[in-house]
């Protein structure tokens, strides 16, 4: 028998203002097991822990059970309370009465009812606990950044310049990401290629830094300190040693029927292109889709026209096999789907842009040269209208619920850097709010408004449509006059919802990464661990976390490159001894347990075992500890009941349903 | 049947004499001609005993288990229908059994007989069946008796599986793929699903307690194949072997439903050994067609090593929110 230790934490008014702390202590104290129960104030202070570690030399316990928060939070604080007393931090057991119970429930009575049920259940499981001795796993001290955005390359340079080996996989020909497409930057202004370019060759210079461009995460397995990763570099059909990125062969090549994707798709492309001139690498990439050798086996004139003799037509996809001890993802965002919005004739007319198409048209590099143009007859146009959150903060199903968040800064920016050239050109912007918080960004703002007289207007906009003239009309409302405006316009800019990079998903599932209900990756915790996922050796860098300007980025990418050189300066890891087992006499070798295994950790052998004096060679599962994350997964599709798994056991978890249906 | 009987004899015979095989899993006749059980053969001598009939329902496969363990030398034959190859493979994805062990001699089949049903139609004292595929002309001991052969087949028979060997080393007799309608093996879970939660747990109640607890379901069931069942084991705390009370004898047939969900091949034996004749392949059928249903066609045993859907993650699979909203209907 145990001899069980129950304290129930008030978690100052959290927990007390719900629950009656003491009808706790005074329900549990005769419950199988348990020799002392009380109360106290805060349970994880000081003087808290000493308070049951007084109780555990004095009383003599042999399991606690705390009632306070999350495990999550917590329950290393008083592991290792209960180990300085002496005790298997693993007979230590919470019941969240926080989370679970105080803070969803406003009815003393019927909190404090399931306060004493879940303290109740914990105490069964307490009963059934046995001391658990942790092992211990190397680091693997590399690293891998998956995006080389901003956020990847920010992160990557972060960790490299500690000491550690990194390896960026960019899926797209160059890194640069989205940063790269910017003409400038708010609130200061600067040229985005100016700020970024020099970090991209930087990343590409680094000794430590390695560029897998056009490559694309295709397994990961493994866990932190050890994963085992995949990736898959895709056939460009260029030789990235000896291009030398002079880019003849695009000039070259015949094939200029398809959209340039660097620049909106607002002009064409080669098949055989670089995206942009600052490209890194600075190597060709053939898009064999759109290459008329791929299609018809004829042409081949970039092949002809290399001096270098690069392009290699046979070139295959490529298989890495990698280890690395962290992961950093940094997969950024996409701009969201505005054809939805139709009343906006995105679709329908080309003088109806986003934000995005708009920077590229504003970019030397652009389209047009960096000269405002409109995109349906080239003609300067005299009149703009912006319209915000296009998809954003609305609750309809085309919306995504959240604020994008830089939408407000850009538009500001956008509209001082066309006045600023343009004095001619009316700009009008239809918003909701006007959200500027941030450094130098409100008075970033009120310029916009107070020195460039950019025509503000609080209201949305109903539709659009092509008048008489071929121009557009816009119709909307002035909240702050209360009345219908209709303006006749040249163009129209939608600032769409920015939403988490398409595919996203697959990386979330590759690596047992939680994600939200918009594909936001899910931080460890959103305050105190906000650059970590919840799964270890996983962090979080950019845009893949949650919509964020470059400032907040970089701070980020530098943040979570702290936290993975943190992980790499150590030398073994301490790993988790809730592993799951098969027990022999049970286990039949179906191989059920293989199949709903993620990570990998089971396979079979035939072993000799002795069943009650019967000798007999059995296929038997084995389980690799250090593969394990104790999911739990096996547990339940084991059909023989044979697998289990260490501190949650079918037993335990039996007794806790037990004591919750008593 | 008499012609494919010979001919399996004969050829049973030959592979015992030439060595090829050591041992014979077939069926023999009991006290009544409908009285066949399943049972082994060590010699020519034994294996005059070997039948082949309309009352052959019985599947072979799960006794492979313990004979493929037992076996020491050559290979064990087993007589297979076409149904019956479905659990085989399941078997051998499990790895219960030893696909090099075994040598699998298919028999056609034209749909096996019930004589539950027959006797229900009030025919008794029967001595003899004359089955000439459409008819069952039936002596007993007070004449002759005729039926129609479709009112007297297996229930698993009307929706016959298919006609094809999933496994098999040779084939003897094969039959042709039925052309007629087969009657929807899901046609009773649909009634059952469209019944009230009070009406279905009536429905249930009055089925699950005729249970006399004989274990014959989970005894004959090919997916029944752990080391030690849970209801023979004390530590599982799932529920015991004797029939204790009411809540009990539900959650046997229950949690045997669950045990065997996405390996079940509805092979239909637990319902055609059941002495209280508890329509139990119910249970399986609805597991099985919320599999279809959910995560796309699926038949377990069909190809050997498939991953079963509830074994199984992909991309396109149901959300758990569309399984639990089915679950409040």
């Amino acid at each position: 028998m145990q001899r069980i230790g129950v304290f129930v934490c008030w978690c100052g008014s959290n927990i007390a203002a719900t629950v009656d702390v003491d009808a706790v202590v005074e329900a549990v104290k005769n419950e199988p097991g348990v020799c002392h129960a009380q109360n106290y104030q805060y349970m994880c202070s000081e003087a808290g822990q000493g308070l049951i570690k007084n109780a555990i030399k004095e009383h003599n316990l042999t399991g606690i059970v705390v009632c306070s928060c999350s495990p999550r939070m917590h329950e290393a604080t008083f592991r290792k309370t209960a180990e300085q007393a002496g005790l298997n931090p693993y007979m230590v057991e919470i019941a969240n009465i926080r989370e679970h119970c105080s803070w969803i429930h406003k009815d003393k009575k019927e909190a404090t009812e399931k306060a004493v049920i879940l303290a109740r259940a914990a105490i069964a499981k307490v009963n059934l606990n046995t001391p658990l001795r942790p092992g211990e796993s190397m680091v693997t001290k590399r690293a891998l950044v998956i995006g080389g955005g901003i956020a990847g390359i920010q992160s990557a340079l972060d960790i490299a310049d500690a000491g550690y080996p990194v390896d960026i996989v960019e899926k797209s020909p160059t890194i640069g990401g989205k940063m790269a497409q910017l003409d400038k930057t708010f609130p200061t202004l600067d040229c985005a290629a100016c700020i970024l370019t020099p970090k991209m060759v930087e990343a590409a210079q680094h000794p430590n830094i390695n560029i897998y461009s056009y490559s694309e995460v295709e397994a990961v397995t493994g866990f932190v300190g050890n994963f085992d990763v995949k990736i898959k570099k895709k056939a460009r059909f260029v030789d990235e040693k000896k291009c030398t990125g002079c880019a003849v062969c695009t000039a070259k090549c015949p094939s200029r029927k398809g959209g340039n994707e660097f620049n909106c798709n607002l002009d064409n492309r080669g098949a055989i292109y670089i995206p942009f001139a600052q490209a890194v690498p600075n190597v060709a990439c053939i898009d064999s889709t759109r290459c008329i050798h791929f299609k018809t086996g004829k042409c081949g004139i970039c092949e002809k026209s290399c001096s270098a003799g690069a392009v290699n037509f046979d070139q295959k996809d490529e298989i890495i096999e990698q280890k690395y001890g962290a992961i950093v993802v940094a997969t950024g965002f996409q701009i969201s789907d505005v054809t939805k919005f139709d009343e906006f004739q995105y679709t329908k007319h080309p003088d109806v842009i986003t934000s995005l198409e708009l920077e590229r048209i504003m970019n030397a590099a652009g389209p047009t040269k960096g000269t405002l143009l409109r995109m349906s007859n080239k003609e300067h146009p005299k009149d703009i209208v912006f319209i915000q959150c296009v998809g954003s903060r609305g609750n309809t199903c085309r919306d995504k619920t959240y604020c994008s968040k830089i939408c407000c800064m850009y538009t500001a920016k956008h509209a001082m850097l066309i006045r600023e050239k343009y004095p001619d050109v009316n700009v009008h912007v239809f918003y909701i709010d006007v959200r500027t918080p941030g450094k130098n960004f409100d008075e970033f703002y009120r310029r916009a408004v107070e020195q460039y007289n950019v025509d503000y207007i609080k209201g949305m906009v109903g539709k659009v449509w092509e008048n008489e003239e071929g121009r557009l009309t816009v119709q909307g409302v002035d909240l702050l006059s209360n009345r219908r405006i209709m303006l006749d316009t040249d163009m129209v800019v939608l600032a769409a919802a920015i939403e988490p990079s398409e595919g996203v998903r697959n990386i979330a599932t590759m690596l047992t990464a939680s994600i939200d209900t918009n594909d936001f990756l899910t931080e460890a915790h959103p305050k105190l661990r906000p650059v970590e996922s919840p799964t270890a050796g996983v962090f979080l860098s950019g845009v893949c976390q949650g919509p964020k300007d470059i400032p907040e980025t970089v701070s980020q990418a530098g943040a979570a490159a702290v936290k993975v050189v943190g992980l790499l300066a150590k030398d073994k890891l301490v790993t988790s001894p809730c592993t799951a087992n098969a027990n022999e006499l049970m286990c039949n070798g179906c191989s059920t347990c293989e199949r709903v295994c993620p990570y990998g950790a089971i396979d079979y052998i035939d072993k000799e075992v002795n069943d009650h004096g019967k000798r007999e060679v059995r296929r038997i599962a084995r389980v690799n500890s250090a593969l394990c994350h104790g999911c739990g997964a096996c547990t339940v599709a084991c059909p023989s009941g044979a697998m289990d798994l260490q501190g949650f056991s079918n037993r335990q978890i039996m007794a806790e349903v037990d004591a919750i249906c008593k | 049947m008499q012609k494919t009987a010979g001919l399996i004899k004969k050829r049973v015979l030959e592979l015992l004499a030439d060595g090829t095989v050591t041992k014979v899993l077939g069926w023999k006749e009991g006290d009544f001609i409908y009285d066949v059980t399943p049972a082994s053969f060590l010699s020519a001598q034994e294996a005059d005993g070997l039948v082949y009939s309309s009352f052959c329902g019985a599947n072979l496969s799960k006794y492979l288990i313990s004979e493929c363990k037992a076996l020491t030398e050559g290979k064990i034959l087993a007589l297979l229908k076409p149904c019956d190859t479905y659990s085989f493979n399941q078997l051998l994805t499990e790895h219960r059994i030893d696909r090099d062990k075994v040598y699998v001699i298919g028999v056609g089949c034209k749909g096996m007989l019930d004589i539950e049903k027959i006797k229900a139609m009030g025919i008794k004292g029967i001595t003899k069946v004359i089955d000439n595929g459409k008819e069952l002309d039936i002596k007993t001991i007070y004449g002759s008796k005729t039926c129609k052969r479709e009112d007297a087949l297996l229930e698993k028979c009307l929706c016959c599986k298919s006609k094809n060997f999933k496994a098999f080393d040779e084939i003897i007799d094969p039959e042709p793929e039925t052309k007629e309608e087969k009657a929807d093996r899901f046609a009773k879970v649909s009634e059952l699903e469209a019944m009230t939660a009070e009406e279905r747990y009536a429905f249930w109640q009055e089925q699950l307690s005729k249970c006399i607890r004989c274990n014959a379901c989970r005894n004959v069931c090919p997916a029944c194949s752990c080391m030690k069942c849970v209801f023979d084991n004390p530590v599982s705390g799932v529920s015991s072997k004797a029939n204790t009370d009411s809540f009990e004898e539900k959650m046997f047939h229950i949690i045997r439903a669950f045990h065997v969900a996405g390996r079940c091949t509805d092979c239909g034996e637990c319902s055609r050994v059941c002495p209280q004749n508890i329509p139990l392949h119910l249970l399986n059928r609805k597991f099985i067609k919320d599999i279809n249903e959910l995560y796309g066609e699926y038949q377990a045993g069909e190809e050997v090593g498939s991953r079963a859907p509830l074994a199984d993650f992909t991309f396109d699979d149901a959300e758990p929110s569309v399984v639990n909203e089915r679950g409040n209907s």
